[in-house]
């Protein structure tokens, strides 16, 4: 058996966004250590020369929220044994809320986890976004469904050296052992006497304790758990139902000007000719300039920027703008070229890159050989809130109000590309409106940093619908020619993949971001022969991590296509997926990335049972069944679906069911899930990103659908609780959903979907 | 350029040197400072735009600051009315845990509320009616209709 085939290890971390803060991080590390031995090791550090001004006059978004009666004030210093956790001997308690908030939930549960260990009431703390900086708050992104399982142990532990502290500062003044004395709730209890003494009585001497390794102090049990595991609204609700400034795009300053930014609509083409002059006379604009960037991958394209005093009147001068553009490289790239290209080129063998078994055998001894080509488009993130980002350049200062996913990969991307002082940029993290990956990379960013750069006021970059979709960094598209074996008895002998393998300018020996194909990821580890053959094509159109990277494309292709086998063996598509799992057992003992055919099977299982699984449908109606683990969670689901004679497709239901180790968040983490169901739902009915002469032709939302509310299924949770760590909810949900819903189709048609969106074969939800 | 008089939530606001074809939206958000209503698509697509005007939902980002003169605009800073706080449905989005991103929940607001101003006791399939124009990227619609429900069991035409 070949062992890294089945490993299991790199099916969900292949391109996780973490790698990439860690790089970028490391990155900056050197580049900071290359320039100038001498500065200081912390960055971002907050007093850089705006602690007077800058921030009192602008709005005070991205500082602390309230989550209910707290109390400010009170003389003495708070007693703060980390940076995530602050009590005042007033009793106010601040917990710190480290990761930027996409609406996955983060900036609410995060601090659940410190509450929880801390025994405070969640009523009675206050929520803080804390500063970006790495020392203080280690790593600081919102990516790869990372911020619960990073961040369990950090913050449970954090709770629990504040709780161990307050008790021992208790056990003290009673003169009794501490092991008589316990938290509940914002008090310490002598459970002897039955005495009480508060948080914030208690502050004072806990701050002159020394304070306890992390490691030595004892966490709750899973029993004991008083807040987690309930439903807790998002600690910002109040404001957004308000209307009260939080995201990036509210940002105002005095003096500031509104900016848009026009790249070349082919990709990294550069400008050759703008009518400056003329913009700079039209109504409201107040300057016009070309930047010709640095071309690196994710950082600052050529184009034109133009300030306005208004966003309309930048929106105005940017159509009177005339570009003569020098289309780049990109410009001889089509997707309808790729389609053909890729359809050749996966007709015949390509670069064995994995095998196990002998496929060749498999194929030759086969009773029954399957072949299906799938093919999916490019998708764009289309967050609702339009890329944007606010910055100020003064006095050698780069201050950023930037809703980024990688906040601290900025300083050294800034650092290198306007030749500033890495400590010399302040990030101010702001509510994101959706990330779905988009704003890992901080292109937006740049531009804002640099056409700041360039004026003396402060600037606000405002991207339309248009530029948001003409300028991402798309899902790739991807091509896969299959074949499958089954043997007489019906059993599933063989699985070969021909595919391509997108690589980039950047980086053409690596796939593109998400763009990776491994045996792995069939996630299928009792088939005994498998081969995955990749051709390479190089692309210059960008692409990026978009919502489970890989799996939200592969989990489709390769979920359904075992529904194929099944129905081609002629057997039940339940038994013959867990026949696929096998034996229940955790490929590697104790490391969450592993495969763990156990969750698998038991999760499969239930959402069969929950959605009726083997229930006779009415003509018209279908049931299908679909797995995936992803990011660490595992997901069954299983659709059901009515179609008409005109395939007007009415999704009916949807069941999913859930391995998450423990839904910290109910509120939250039910939210991601029926959020992923929709989103799965969108892609599969009508979203394509295609290009022509390397420009994207979509431009806004008729054109590239998004589901609207009549649309949206009834939808079903159950989640599994299990001893494992808790783990994220921003992706996995969505990768099962697409072959759930196609599986039901061709249970009610008898049609198998093989391109995506449905649309393509004449399919429509309804 | 010109200098417009238009009543937002209550009260008279005079926005002086401007195109009178700026859209409501950028008006607001830029000239007013009141950045609750979103911008999402500039197209009518979308929805987070949504604000009222004489109590009818419309799409600031499509309608120019102009024709606002003289009307009675509503804005999700000023849905709540009377004394109250918060306006029935605010509190329902707040206790269902309806948003994500929270980025579109502002137009949802508005235009859920003119929905139960029309329709004190939508079913289901007037809610999905009144709220297709509202994209939600995030997918909170199933939260959505719910907080409606609620909102209308308490009377929430307020
Ligand atoms: S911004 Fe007005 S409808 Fe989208
Ligand atoms: S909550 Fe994010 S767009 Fe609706």
């Amino acid at each position: 058996m070949n062992k890294d085939l089945y490993d299991y290890e790199l099916i969900p971390d292949v391109d996780m966004p973490a790698e990439f803060v860690a790089r970028e991080n490391a990155r900056s590390a050197a580049a900071a250590e290359e320039t100038d031995a001498s500065i200081p090791r912390r960055r971002f550090l907050k007093l850089t020369g705006i602690a007077g001004g800058g921030l009192a006059l602008a709005f005070a978004i991205g500082r602390s929220q309230r989550v209910h009666g707290a109390h400010h004030g009170g003389g003495h210093a708070p007693f703060a044994p980390n940076s995530f956790i602050q009590i005042k001997p007033d009793g106010s308690i601040v917990l710190a809320a480290k990761n930027p908030e996409v609406g996955q939930g983060v900036k609410t549960f995060l601090p659940m986890i410190l509450a929880e260990e801390l025994e405070a009431p969640w009523e009675s703390v206050m929520i803080e976004q804390s500063d970006i900086d790495r020392d203080r708050f280690g790593i600081q992104s919102a990516g790869g469904s990372q911020s619960t399982p990073r961040n369990w142990n950090l913050l449970r532990e954090a709770g629990a050296v504040a709780r161990t502290m307050l008790v021992t500062a208790a056990a003290q003044s009673w003169g009794v052992d501490a092991s008589k004395c316990k938290a509940d709730q914002g008090f310490v209890v002598n459970e002897s006497t039955g005495a009480k003494l508060s948080y914030g009585e208690l502050a004072t001497a806990a701050a002159k304790l020394p304070v306890p390794d992390a490691k030595s102090v004892t966490l709750k049990e899973r029993s004991e758990f008083k807040l987690l595991g309930k439903f807790v609204a998002g600690v910002d609700n109040r404001d957004l139902v308000t209307g009260q400034p939080l995201f990036g795009i509210d940002q105002n300053l005095p003096g500031m000007r509104y900016a848009v930014y026009v790249k070349c609509p082919s990709f990294g083409g550069a400008v050759k000719r703008a009518n400056l002059e003329e913009l700079k006379g039209l109504p409201g604009v107040v300057d016009a300039f070309i930047l010709k960037g640095n071309s690196v991958d994710g950082q600052l394209m050529p184009g034109v920027a133009i300030l306005a005093r208004s966003t309309y009147e930048a929106f105005q001068a940017e159509k009177a703008l005339q570009v003569s553009w020098d289309k780049g490289p990109a410009s001889s790239e089509s997707w309808i070229d790729f389609k053909e290209q890729a359809r050749e080129l996966t007709s015949k063998p390509g670069p064995v890159t994995e095998s196990q078994g002998d496929m060749d055998a498999a194929i030759s001894g086969a009773d029954k050989t399957v072949d299906a080509f799938y093919t999916y488009p490019f998708l764009s993130h289309s967050n609702l809130e339009p890329q944007n980002c606010t910055a100020w350049y003064r006095d050698g200062k780069m201050q950023l109000w930037a809703p980024s996913q990688t906040p601290q990969a900025i300083a050294g991307m800034l650092a290198n590309l306007l030749d500033i002082e890495q400590d010399d940029v302040e990030i101010t993290q702001l509510r994101i409106g959706g990330g779905f990956g988009r704003r890992l990379i901080n292109d937006f960013v740049c531009e804002a940093a640099a056409i700041a750069k360039r004026v003396d006021y402060p600037v606000k970059l405002m991207w339309n619908r248009e530029a948001d979709m003409a300028h991402d960094f798309y899902r790739v598209g991807g091509f896969h020619n299959l074949k499958g074996t089954l043997d007489s008895k019906g059993k599933l002998t063989g699985f070969q993949d021909r595919t391509i393998v997108f690589t980039q300018p950047s980086n053409p020996k690596r796939p593109v971001r998400g763009g990776n194909v491994r045996a792995a990821n069939v996630q299928c580890p009792e088939i005994p022969n498998v081969r995955i053959e990749t051709h390479q094509i190089p692309l210059q159109v960008p692409c990026g991590w978009w919502r489970a990277p890989g799996s939200c494309a592969l989990g489709w292709v390769f979920q359904s296509f075992i529904h194929e086998m099944a129905v081609a063996a002629d057997r039940d598509h339940l038994e013959f997926l867990l026949e696929q799992f096998g034996e229940p057992r955790w490929m590697k003992e104790g490391d969450a990335r592993a495969f763990n055919t156990e969750r698998a099977i038991n999760v499969t299982k239930l959402a069969a049972e929950k959605g009726d699984w083997g229930k006779r449908m009415k003509k018209g109606q279908g049931r299908g069944l679909s797995f995936y683990f992803s990011h660490l969670g595992y997901f069954a689901e299983v659709a059901e679906v009515t179609v008409d004679d005109s395939n007007r497709v009415t999704v009916d239901r949807v069941v999913v069911a859930a391995d998450v180790g423990m839904l910290l968040n109910p509120a939250g983490g039910e939210n991601q899930v029926e959020g992923s169901v929709v989103d799965g739902l969108s892609t599969l009915a009508g979203q394509e990103i295609s290009f022509e002469e390397g420009a994207v032709r979509q431009s806004n939302f008729d054109d590239y659908p998004l589901l609207r509310m009549p649309s949206t299924p009834k939808i079903e949770m159950h989640w599994m609780t299990t001893d494992h760590s808790p783990t994220g909810l921003g992706e996995p949900a969505f990768p099962p959903l697409a072959a759930a819903v196609t599986n039901a189709i061709h249970d009610a048609t008898g049609k198998r979907i093989r391109t995506m969106p449905i649309s393509k074969e004449g399919f429509q939800v309804v | 350029m010109a200098t417009l008089q238009v009543t937002v939530n209550g009260s008279d606001r005079s926005i002086s040197d401007i195109d009178p074809n700026t859209p409501l939206l950028w008006a607001l958000r830029d000239h007013l400072g009141m950045v609750g209503t979103k911008f999402g698509c500039g197209k009518g697509l979308c929805g987070a735009c949504t604000v009222h005007m004489n109590g009818v939902a419309i799409r600031s980002c499509s309608t120019p600051v102009s024709a606002a003169v003289g009307q009675s605009i509503t804005t999700i800073e000023g849905l709540a009315e009377g004394n109250s706080d918060l306006h029935p449905l605010q509190e329902a989005w707040m206790e269902e845990d309806v948003p994500q991103c929270g980025y579109c929940q502002a137009g949802q607001l508005m235009n859920a509320a003119a929905l139960l101003k029309s329709n004190p006791k939508p079913s289901d399939a007037d809610i999905d009616n009144a709220m297709a124009g509202n994209l939600c990227r995030c997918g909170t619609y199933t939260r959505i209709r719910k907080a409606i429900h609620s909102a209308a069991a308490k009377g929430g035409a307020a």
